[in-house]
């Protein structure tokens, strides 16, 4: 088992037609993963890469029954995409556009929640490397290879951490059932804490690898969950120690602005709530390791 | 992305918010004509720089004559102005507001800012104004008041009439904190702002209320539909190294250590540099190579990098995704041989390709350090710049 991204998960790509939907697009399927159609407006009953090509998500749901969705769309449009998605019934979205106007992401999370549980959209990303599944497949950027299948979770921010967190546990000989990266943004579609909602109700999954930055909330309510909610370990590793106060690292939400934000509050934060923390991002691999073999033991 | 107080102030008075009149100086001449212009007996002469902290770094006066509007604009024109905000670098001034001086009763804080938790915009209000956000909420916590605001309705009356009556505004001063709440909110709505600030928000002596300091920061992502926001960038107000970079599509922050790094993605940057810090080491800067770096990218990131005279060593970090280690090691060649290895580098390749890169590299001839995983990537390029560079 696995989250997110199972055998019965059926996907369609917007934005699959430009050149970057287009590379990961023939990525995904040829290592097996199931692309069933594209979404590109004005460009509906085309062929591309051998799936059909549709105008519409409505239309391209209603014709291949997809469920799942992975979204290419420039940042000016992506957001509209992002709700094109969540109307025509989709369960699972993945937006990889980094450059999302705040405020847009904001009306997404508003408009997402006009829907009743049973058919609300969950959202992953945006500005994230995507969701793999080893061995069944992924919807996103990652190189596929350097993940092993296993009973792990993986959850990050960053997209090139999480890849450096998989193949420290590969090399150790430990596989991942999923690696969700929710991405850099200040407003994200899913939380920390919904995915470990996620893997510990996931009978695939043993452990989570949580890879948490600095500023916002999320790994303090993370913390929480796990702590009240959890019965699977988890292991932490928190980037940006060495981050100065009030400079935005790259990610548009990598900036410590409030208490609480900074790497050590986060380390402190974790640690209290009985969370495994790595001490420095070359020991995730091993950290796990030994939370594992001691959950073997006891 | 910021812009000054006099812009703040222009927008926000367009929105409806009350501002005093003032007038903008690029010369001393000029400021103290803006003074006669404005008439009266005392007037607010501000240095104009992206900073908070003005007053207290020697930028601000209220001056009594034309004349001392005059002398101390003189001062503020091409001083690089230190705050606690700006970095021991300070800033340039090449812009002063002189503005009508204003008879204060007492001093409120009103901002608005994105809030992450909530995912919304919040209304930050204090009865105590003046001083610093962060001052305030260290002294006097129990002061603030805090309100988010659905984006489906937008501000709502009641909220606003709530927020003023429990700053102690009485008449017709509610009224006109209605006004400006609202106004403030239409213009961080409408212009994608990230923050807005008025701090002071004074009563006057005749009881109205006055914006006499004014912030404001926009959504960098959002720029592309604000072209007269966008037209508001201040190039002077900006690190050089930082902008230069930012215009080829590289996030780099300038750092205080000697260790240059260059790293594919933010994450994988930051814990970089921390595991440089565990060696024993200093990064000088954060830079994200970004998805899809070409050798050209490379080349461009070592010159960014190499701008800073205090960098001994490089070390490049590359866990390819979208990324190839071939072509990264193909920049990392074309890079020392058109810009020389005036420092040791040292390079760690993983992901996509690695292997070809690592052969690119060899078969390169040139003194590269290599290795293996990250912690020894931070712990070649700690010792490889404690040698006397080749």
């Amino acid at each position: 088992m696995a989250v997110l991204i199972t055998e019965s998960t059926r996907i369609l790509i917007q934005g699959m037609s430009g050149r970057i939907g287009q590379f990961h697009a023939a990525d995904m399927i040829r290592h097996g993963t199931r692309v069933v159609g594209g979404v590109t407006p004005g460009r509906g009953g085309e062929t591309l890469l051998d799936r059909p090509l549709f105008n519409t998500v409505r239309e391209a749901v209603a014709a291949t029954g997809a469920d799942a969705s992975l979204i290419f769309v420039p940042p000016p449009f992506a957001a509209d995409a992002i709700m094109e998605a969540a109307d025509a019934g989709i369960r699972t979205a993945v937006c990889v556009t980094d450059g999302i106007p705040a405020q847009d992401m904001m009306k997404v999370k508003r408009f997402l929640r006009r829907y009743p549980a049973e058919r609300k959209m969950r959202l992953i990303g945006p500005n994230c490397a995507g969701v793999i599944s080893p061995g069944i497949g992924f919807m996103g950027i990652m190189p596929p290879h350097i993940y092993m299948p296993g009973r792990v979770g993986i959850v990050g921010r960053s997209g090139t951490l999480g890849y450096e967190a998989a193949s420290q546990m590969k090399d150790l000989g430990i596989g991942v059932s999923t690696s969700v990266g929710i991405g850099g943004d200040p407003i994200n579609g899913s939380s920390f804490r919904d995915i470990l909602e996620l893997f510990e109700a996931d009978p695939g999954t043993d452990a989570v690898m949580l890879i948490g930055e600095i500023g916002g909330p999320q790994e303090a309510e993370a913390a929480a969950f796990a702590r009240d909610r959890m019965t699977k370990p988890v292991v932490a590793y928190i980037a940006g120690l060495s981050a100065p106060k009030g400079r935005k690292m790259g990610h548009a939400g990598a900036i410590i602005s409030a208490f609480g934000e900074s790497a050590q509050e986060k380390v402190e934060i974790l640690s209290a709530a009985g969370i495994t923390v790595a001490p420095n991002p070359s020991a995730m691999g091993e950290t796990m390791a030994q939370v594992l073999n001691l959950r073997k033991v006891a | 992305m910021d812009i000054h107080e006099y812009q703040a102030k222009e927008i926000l008075a367009r929105f409806g918010v009350p501002v005093p009149r003032g007038g903008l100086a690029y010369s001393p001449e000029q400021a103290e004509f803006r003074a006669r212009e404005l008439g009266g007996q005392a007037w607010v002469v501000k240095a104009q720089i992206h900073s908070g902290g003005r007053g207290a770094a020697g930028g601000v006066r209220l001056c009594r004559s034309a004349h001392e509007v005059r002398d101390f604009a003189a001062q503020l024109f091409g001083r690089q102005l230190v705050t606690r905000q700006t970095g021991p670098a300070g800033k340039a001034v090449y812009r002063v507001w002189v503005e009508e001086a204003s008879d204060i009763a007492r001093e409120l804080y009103l901002g608005f800012v994105l809030d992450r938790k909530s995912e919304r915009i919040m209304i930050v209000a204090s009865a105590h104004g003046g001083m610093e956000i962060e001052d305030l909420a260290e002294r006097d916590p129990a002061s603030l008041r805090r309100m988010t605001i659905d984006p489906a309705t937008g501000l709502i009356d009641f909220q606003a009439r709530e927020l003023a009556f429990s700053l102690g505004l009485s008449g017709g001063q509610v009224a006109q904190m209605v006004a400006t709440l609202r106004a403030c909110y239409r213009a961080f709505r409408d212009l994608d702002a990230t923050m807005v600030e008025i701090n002071p928000l004074a009563v006057t002596g005749t009881g109205d209320l006055a914006a006499l300091d004014a912030k404001m920061s926009f959504d960098t992502n959002a720029l592309f539909r604000q072209p007269a926001i966008a037209e508001l960038r201040d190039r002077s107000q900006e690190d050089p190294r930082e902008s230069a970079a930012a215009d080829h599509g590289l996030a780099y922050v300038g750092l205080d250590g000697d260790i240059g790094c260059i790293i594919n993605g933010a994450g994988l940057a930051m814990a970089t540099m921390d595991m440089i810090k565990l060696a024993g080491g200093e990064p000088a800067n954060f830079l994200d190579i970004g998805g899809g770096a070409s050798p050209e990218r490379v080349v461009r990131a070592f010159r960014t990098v190499l701008a800073d005279g205090n960098v001994r060593v490089i070390l490049v970090n590359i866990f390819a995704g979208i990324n190839r280690c071939d072509w990264v090691a193909e920049g990392v060649v074309q890079a020392c041989r058109e810009v020389g290895l005036a420092v040791p580098v040292v390079v760690r390749l993983a992901g996509t390709n690695a292997e070809e890169g690592r052969r690119i590299l060899q078969s390169s001839g040139l003194p590269l350090v290599t290795a293996g995983t990250l912690a020894d990537a931070a712990a070649r390029a700690v010792a490889a710049r404690l040698r006397p560079a080749a």
